[in-house]
């Protein structure tokens, strides 16, 4: 039954992907994008954890937590950036 | 495994990756980009809550070590989602304040309204006057 369900999830979660990439590329506005991008790094820690879950390992949640991570600084980082013109002032 | 674990592993599965499917659509779909900030800080982080308490059911029903690492993807994730959200927001409100981005498509073609005080809407100084530094 899980693997069922986690065959429904990748499906869902692959078209997640490719809905936020069609957001990334067509904007319009440049907040568009990096909220895109911020939603597909959301996207793929799902994706990995999903993984994790298919085969049984635990070794993936090393990669998801830095993910989340360097998504974050990731975002903050552009937001700063579109705000000032400069991330570290 | 017993199948009432199974079920509850399924079932949180299967509802976390809808939230965030339906939270990508909302990104595509809605009309504006602040209408558009609520689908992914809501639904997908939702999204990735379900599946982050599935993987915590699903380890030690499977016999491993109960971790705390989910737990902390987790607190990660919904503290960080609000944050970014908020400077997203910030940087659209800037750019619109100063016109760089007319976006016809947005619905938005007026001026923000005046914030009340002079240092513009949660950003910084106002376009007029500038503080003399």
């Amino acid at each position: 039954m899980i693997g069922y369900a986690l065959a429904f999830a990748f499906a869902c979660v692959a078209l997640a992907l490719l809905l936020a990439l069609f957001r990334l590329l067509a904007g319009p506005t440049r907040a568009d994008r990096v909220l895109a991008l911020d939603t597909m790094v959301i996207n793929a820690i799902a994706l990995i954890i999903l993984f994790g879950i298919h085969q049984t390992s635990k070794t993936y949640f090393e990669a998801a937590l830095l993910l989340a991570m360097v998504g974050f600084v990731g975002t903050v980082a552009y937001c700063k950036f579109l705000l000032r013109g400069d991330i570290v002032e | 495994m017993s199948l009432v674990g199974e079920l509850v592993i399924s079932l949180l599965i299967v509802l976390g990756s809808a939230f965030a499917l339906i939270g990508s659509w909302g990104l595509v779909r809605l009309p504006s980009l602040m209408t558009r900030l609520h689908g992914p800080t809501k639904a997908t982080t939702l999204g990735v809550g379900g599946c982050l308490i599935a993987s915590m059911i699903y380890f030690p029903a499977s016999g491993a070590n109960w971790s705390a690492h989910e737990l902390l993807i987790a607190l990660f994730l919904f503290i960080t989602a609000p944050v970014s959200a908020n400077m997203i927001a910030k940087a659209h409100l800037h750019r619109q304040r100063y016109r760089l981005d007319p976006d016809a498509e947005d619905g938005i073609k007026d001026d923000l309204p005046p914030p009340g005080h002079d240092t513009g809407w949660a950003t910084f100084w106002s376009r007029s006057d500038p503080p003399a530094l």
